[in-house]
């Protein structure tokens, strides 16, 4: 899955003029974390956070503080420069830049120019998609043995049962090289008569299972 | 507390039948009928004959266009395309003959029990025939075509404006009823159920809240595969009490699938009948403290549709008719006449025996979680301000 398909292209801005104070307006009205700096001709210069922006505003705590710190330009608190990503990449790969780089927020550039933004959230709506969770369904696991073909062997059983898959996911069995785990959402609340053809088929399942040895 | 009661019934109902192999079988209302009546319990005066929605009734939940498409399935007439965007003729909902006037028939049912009880004929009204709580705006799914209870709220508040508390204990989500009035806070939804982490539809987490002005009006307590009477009890009938001091509604509608017992083949969890006793008990309790009594119960899943669903869904009836649950021998008569239509052997007593009762090696485990899932529930009980 591309990037272009998940990011956001209504991008809130500001130019590196602006004041803390204008950030922190943005931030309140459009209940966000981050902010994107850019130039007259909308090229990335800085990002700024709901936390950077909270460091350089006036203790809370201090009653008839001088506000003038809010009038500072922004680009004077903006991180720079930024890890942009292109509309081109992976979901996968900037998840990992999110895990390694421990930030929240990836402006999309193109030709050099803005035009959208990844934040940490809506990768994980992502995920939340790939999972399958989103949509009425019920699960099965699958452990099979790890070798080529055994994907079709199983989904041809969902298959002939006409019944529909929301979503495959294959993890690693424990620490055991030689098998692999399947897990399927499909989407029938009476999952009883594949369960009946996977177990005729000689498929070990680990769910549904009797509940005595839960793995 | 006065019982003043209502059974409604039609022969409708047995129509409402996708096909043989089909898990969901509504010869189960029939079978609890039976059993109600050869145990002296139901009386002809007792019951009151369901009548068919009209569109304008259905149209207060359903789309016209979803309504016009199950009329056309039901007469051969939607193709196999048309119907995919309507959920109909899938392995859950296959199309059958004459579908929209066997699920009117269910949904008219449910309506009569809400115009019985607003109109203050009766105190409580029970029809098993409803509880269809998977049926969407525009789409059928989990075994349901019209959703009966959504359709008899949305009744509710447009013709009477009461306040009503719906308490959903079937073993799946009731997602239905929740999108439904996610989003209203004269509706306020509690689903008790396995968690969604397995079983279909897999909605129904703790956190699903309510949105806009509805937000604090769903509860949800998704309960662990394999959990028992005990800790079941426990969770729901602290949830349910918080719940209603919290709301104080004017009437109560309860969905009471009966597949939460541990031979239910479609779902994971552990109950016995003593669930089926106290479920009914505690929301007839609930119907006086705070509605005078209004209490509509409808049916609901259930898929053990010989041992469990006909002794669970009578104990509706006989609480609310004679203020307690049955106990003691089932009536031979019924056991003769549908021992040999059973591929199981049919129960001899109201109450499962102990070895009808599985062991489970995590219950503790079990119990402590589903403590914490409802410590997190009653967090929201509290007043909003």
């Amino acid at each position: 899955m591309h990037v272009e398909e998940i990011m956001k292209k209504e991008v809130v801005i500001l130019k590196p003029g602006a004041t803390i104070a204008n950030a922190l307006d943005l931030l309140e009205k459009h209940r966000i974390r981050h902010i994107i700096i850019v130039d007259d001709v909308n090229q990335v210069i800085g990002i700024v956070s709901d936390r950077d922006v909270r460091d350089a505003s006036p203790s809370t705590f201090i009653k008839d503080a001088d506000n003038s710190e809010l009038q500072n330009e922004i680009q004077t608190i903006m991180s720079h420069p930024v890890i942009t990503i292109h509309p081109m990449d992976f979901v996968e790969e900037i998840a990992s830049i999110f895990y390694d780089k421990e930030i929240a927020c990836l402006p999309v550039v193109r030709n050099n120019r803005l035009v959208g933004v990844v934040t940490e959230k809506d990768m994980l709506y992502t995920l939340i998609q790939l999972t399958g969770t989103h949509v009425q369904s019920s699960l099965i696991e699958v452990k099979v043995p790890d070798r080529p073909g055994i994907l079709p062997e199983v989904t041809a059983i969902f298959g002939k049962r006409k019944t529909n898959i929301a979503s495959v996911l294959v993890y690693p069995y424990k620490n055991d090289l030689d098998y692999k785990v399947l897990v399927f959402r499909i989407q029938t609340m009476n999952p009883m008569p594949i369960i009946q053809d996977l177990r005729n088929a000689g498929y070990e399942l680990l769910w549904p299972n009797d509940g005595l040895g839960l793995t | 507390m006065r019982n003043n009661s209502a059974f409604v019934f039609s022969n409708d109902y047995l129509t409402y039948h996708f096909h043989k192999d089909h898990p969901f079988n509504h010869k189960r209302v029939q079978l609890a009928k039976e059993l109600l009546e050869l145990s002296g319990a139901l009386t002809k005066q007792d019951i009151i004959p369901a009548r068919m929605a009209t569109d304008e009734e259905l149209a207060l939940f359903h789309d016209y266009d979803y309504i016009d498409a199950v009329k056309r399935a039901g007469r051969g007439g939607l193709n196999e395309k048309a119907g995919q965007e309507y959920g109909l003729g899938t392995e859950d909902t296959p199309i059958f003959k004459n579908m929209h006037e066997a699920s009117s028939f269910l949904v008219g049912g449910t309506l009569t029990a809400v115009d019985e009880v607003i109109s203050g004929n009766k105190d409580h009204v029970l029809n098993l025939g409803g509880g269809l709580h998977h049926g969407f705006e525009r789409k059928a799914s989990g075994f349901c075509i019209y959703n009966d209870s959504a359709v008899a709220i949305k009744y509710i508040r447009e013709k009477y404006k009461l306040r009503v508390l719906y308490i959903d204990t079937d073993a799946h989500h009731g997602d239905g009823v929740q999108w439904a009035f996610y989003d209203d806070p004269n509706v306020c939804t509690f689903s008790i159920h396995e968690t969604g982490r397995y079983l279909f539809p897999g909605t129904g987490n703790v956190n699903e809240r309510g949105i806009k002005e509805g937000h604090g009006y769903s509860f949800n307590l998704p309960i662990d595969a394999f959990t028992q009477d005990e800790s079941f009890l426990h969770v729901y009938e602290t949830a349910v009490r918080e719940i209603a001091a919290f709301f104080k509604p004017d009437v109560i509608v309860t969905q009471n699938g009966a597949d939460a017992h541990c031979f239910d083949p479609l779902t994971h969890l552990c109950g016995t009948m003593a669930i089926y006793d106290r479920i009914p008990f505690v929301a007839h309790e609930l119907a006086h403290e705070y509605c005078n009594g209004k209490w509509i119960a409808i049916g609901g899943g259930g898929y053990d549709m010989w041992r469990v669903v006909p002794r669970a869904w009578a104990q509706i009836w006989n609480v609310m008719k004679h203020g307690k649950p049955a106990a003691g021998a089932i009536p031979v008569q019924w056991i003769e006449k549908w021992q040999n239509e059973s591929p199981v052997r049919l129960p001899a007593n109201w109450h499962d025996s102990e070895e009808a009762i599985p062991e489970i090696p995590r219950k503790a485990e079990i119990s402590e979680k589903n403590e914490q899932l409802l410590k997190s529930l009653l967090k929201y009980t509290k007043p909003i301000r």
